[in-house]
């Protein structure tokens, strides 16, 4: 007990009442730390509903992972019934019992061979019950199920009062206890009105079949003195036992990741910025039946795994090797990667359990493989199971769970043929971080595949219409044509390349006709030019030519009257010069 | 193992002496002397000193009273005041008063 409360302190809050971890994977999340230590809890339910197993498991796990043996008396089943049932869950309760973790007592009682005379009382049971405790040192004490008491015995007052005895014992001995009763009619959570007796921590497990799927589910009626969840959470009975799934306890408080990883389509990461999707964000490829949406996800898997990363593909649809077949079409290998360990399928059909189910199964698996990316494909199938607000808050808990995990993860989904529906594609599109459409384009008698990136948070991305094209090569992402009728693709496509390819050439002749007529021109201008140019000189020379004359005139007529000047004055010698002339 | 005259092995589990399993006690000697004379042996164990035992019998009321002797294996539990149920429980009646 001392060993208990020391290591309770270290985990509880100044509030909380010390409480005893149950070692059952979500229950303890939920309680807030375990069962109310050294106090009695009821778990009740229905037949089949898993109550042993809880219980036994509370046991196994107290004495495995705690060190704190535990009495298990059984009312109901014997103990070699009880290792042999939870023989496959791995639990080894024989060996237990050698190693003095773990006891077993069966508490016989057939009413045929017992007759009832006058006062009794149980201390019978006491004395076991503190026998088997104290042989042990024993800290866990489960009752399956005291109610049967009531079956064998027929004086009520003193079974009751007993029982009401054996609590405050259980109490007294510091011991925390299960006790488990069968669901009672109405709205009693028990039989035999058990509730009466444990005031502490009762806890409800139901089963339930909707649709034709079963899902169990655990509820914590009451905890005294403790925060607990409140909600019905969902379980899981499977090879390692149970598992509950805390799944509204999550919380928007996860790390995020600038990292990058590739689509493995090149051309889609251009569009996305040049590098892909972001590491832990998630991506929903929605689409109409044979849009590719499947070979998007391979293609995407394959590089994960190319890169030496481990990849975790969920098959709500098709076989693993039927994808492998499928995907080995368009040059995607993905039987290599499944060889080396790094590719892993999980292929179910949707209708195998609940969707609560699928999530606590997609939950084990994925923290067993830890892979760095998921791929569900697709999770439209998921539907068949679950109303849309019953998928999508499933998808929003798994969304948020592989967040925290760092793990990137694709969905794929169908979506009908109308606008209406590529809105709300299971109404997660408002949830992933990119959403990708692939879409048919009917046009000019065949179908094609176009590519549009509706969203992409947080990074730059391309807003044109791709068209997306699978060869045996692999996929690959085309621009498509806007011509004068609209998005071209497809032959439509491949057409007007080559008409535009011919416009090119006629074009091109066109320019040199051009080229060589200018030439042309520039030559004859050239010439005009030349010939105005001499006109132009000759012009010249004809002005030049009157001007010099006159200039010439000029001067003999001054030469001239000079030289009368001079006759003049000189006298006969200047005319008889002039006469000589 | 008990001798052979022993027609009946008759074992009564108490947990200490408290006053039901005085009653029943002298209940069992007194229905004991007066039906089984000489062919009975009565075992007294008290859970309080050997609650080991408890498991093997099934106990887990007391005071019990079991029937090891002739089988099948009978239980009366309670103080054994009610003469008739414990003459049935042990089917001693139908042997001897026809």
């Amino acid at each position: 007990m001392a060993k208990e409360s020391k290591k309770n302190k270290k985990t509880i809050h100044h509030t909380q009442i010390p409480k005893t971890p149950t070692g059952i994977t979500g229950l303890d999340e939920i309680t807030g730390g375990g069962l109310p230590a050294a106090r009695p809890t009821l778990i009740c339910g229905e037949a089949g509903c898993g109550k042993t197993l809880i219980s036994l498991e509370f046991i196994v796990k107290g004495a495995t992972e705690f060190n704190e043996p535990g009495v298990f008396m059984a009312f109901e089943e014997k103990a070699e019934e009880l290792s042999m049932n939870v023989g496959s869950l791995g639990f080894n309760l024989e060996q237990m019992q050698k190693d003095k973790k773990l006891k077993i007592d069966y508490v016989h009682i057939d009413r045929s061979e017992i007759e009832e005379t006058g006062e009794y009382d149980l201390d019978g049971l006491f004395i076991r019950l503190n026998h088997a405790i104290d042989s042990i040192g024993a800290k866990r004490v489960v009752l399956d199920t005291i109610e049967n008491l009531f079956a064998g015995l027929t004086n009520q007052a003193i079974l009751r009062a007993e029982i009401r005895r054996l609590f405050q014992w259980l109490k007294e001995k510091g011991v925390t206890a299960i006790v488990t009763g069968e669901k009672g009619e109405g709205a009693s959570l028990t039989r035999q009105g058990l509730e009466e007796y444990v005031s502490d921590c009762v806890i409800l497990l139901d089963h339930r079949v909707i649709n034709q799927i079963s899902t169990r589910r655990l509820r914590i009626v009451k905890y005294r003195g403790s925060m607990h969840g409140t909600n019905e959470y969902p379980f899981l009975i499977d090879e390692d036992g149970i598992s509950v799934l805390p799944v509204t306890s999550l919380q928007l408080e996860k790390e995020v990741s600038s990292e990058r990883v590739s689509t493995g389509i090149p051309a889609l990461d251009k569009m996305l910025g040049g590098k892909g999707f972001f590491k832990g964000g998630s991506v929903l490829v929605s689409g109409t039946a044979g849009t590719g949406k499947t070979s998007i996800a391979a293609c995407f898997a394959n590089d994960i795994c190319s890169k030496g990363k481990k990849c975790m593909y969920f098959a709500f649809e098709e076989s693993p090797s039927q994808i492998v077949r499928n995907m080995r079409s368009i040059n995607v290998d993905l039987k290599k990667h499944m060889e080396n360990g790094l590719l892993q399928f999980q292929a179910s059909r949707p209708t195998l359990h609940g969707l609560e189910q699928h999530l606590v199964a997609i939950h084990k698996v994925i923290k067993k493989f830890r892979p760095d990316a998921v791929v569900l494909d697709p999770i439209t199938n998921l539907i068949t199971v679950g109303s849309v607000s019953d998928v999508k808050s499933m998808l929003i808990r798994l969304i948020d769970f592989l967040q925290e995990e760092q793990i990137t993860v694709l969905f794929t989904a169908l979506s009908l043929n109308n606008i209406v529906n590529e809105q709300t594609d299971e109404g997660v599109s408002s949830l992933v971080d990119a959403w990708i459409l692939v879409r048919d384009i009917e046009f000019n008698g065949e179908r094609n595949r176009g590519m549009y990136i509706m969203k992409s948070r947080g990074m730059k991305h391309s807003n044109q219409v791709r068209e997306f094209v699978i060869t045996d090569k692999g996929i690959d992402l085309v621009d498509v044509y806007l011509g004068p009728d609209g998005v071209l693709t497809g032959s439509a496509r491949e057409a007007q390349i080559l008409q535009e390819q011919t416009g090119k050439v006629l074009r091109n002749n066109a320019m040199s006709m051009k080229d060589r007529e200018i030439l042309r021109k520039r030559k004859i201008l050239e010439a005009k030019i030349a010939s105005l140019q001499s006109e132009f000189e000759s012009a010249e020379e004809e002005l030049n030519k009157i001007y010099i004359e006159e200039e010439l005139v000029k001067k003999v007529t001054d030469g001239n009257r000079d030289e009368m000047l001079k006759r003049r004055g000189g006298g006969e010698e200047v005319a008889g010069k002039n006469g000589k002339k | 193992m008990k001798t052979k005259e022993c027609k009946y092995e008759l074992r009564l589990y108490i947990a200490g002496k408290t006053a039901k399993s005085q009653t029943a006690l002298a209940n069992l000697h007194k229905y004991c002397e007066e039906y089984l004379e000489g062919e009975y042996k009565i075992e007294v164990i008290d859970l309080l000193v050997k609650p080991q035992l408890a498991e093997g019998d099934q106990i887990f009321a007391v005071p019990t009273l079991v029937r090891k002797v002739p089988e099948p294996i009978r239980k009366i539990i309670g103080d054994l005041s009610n003469e008739e149920k414990v003459l049935v429980g042990l089917n001693i009646r139908p042997a001897n008063k026809k």
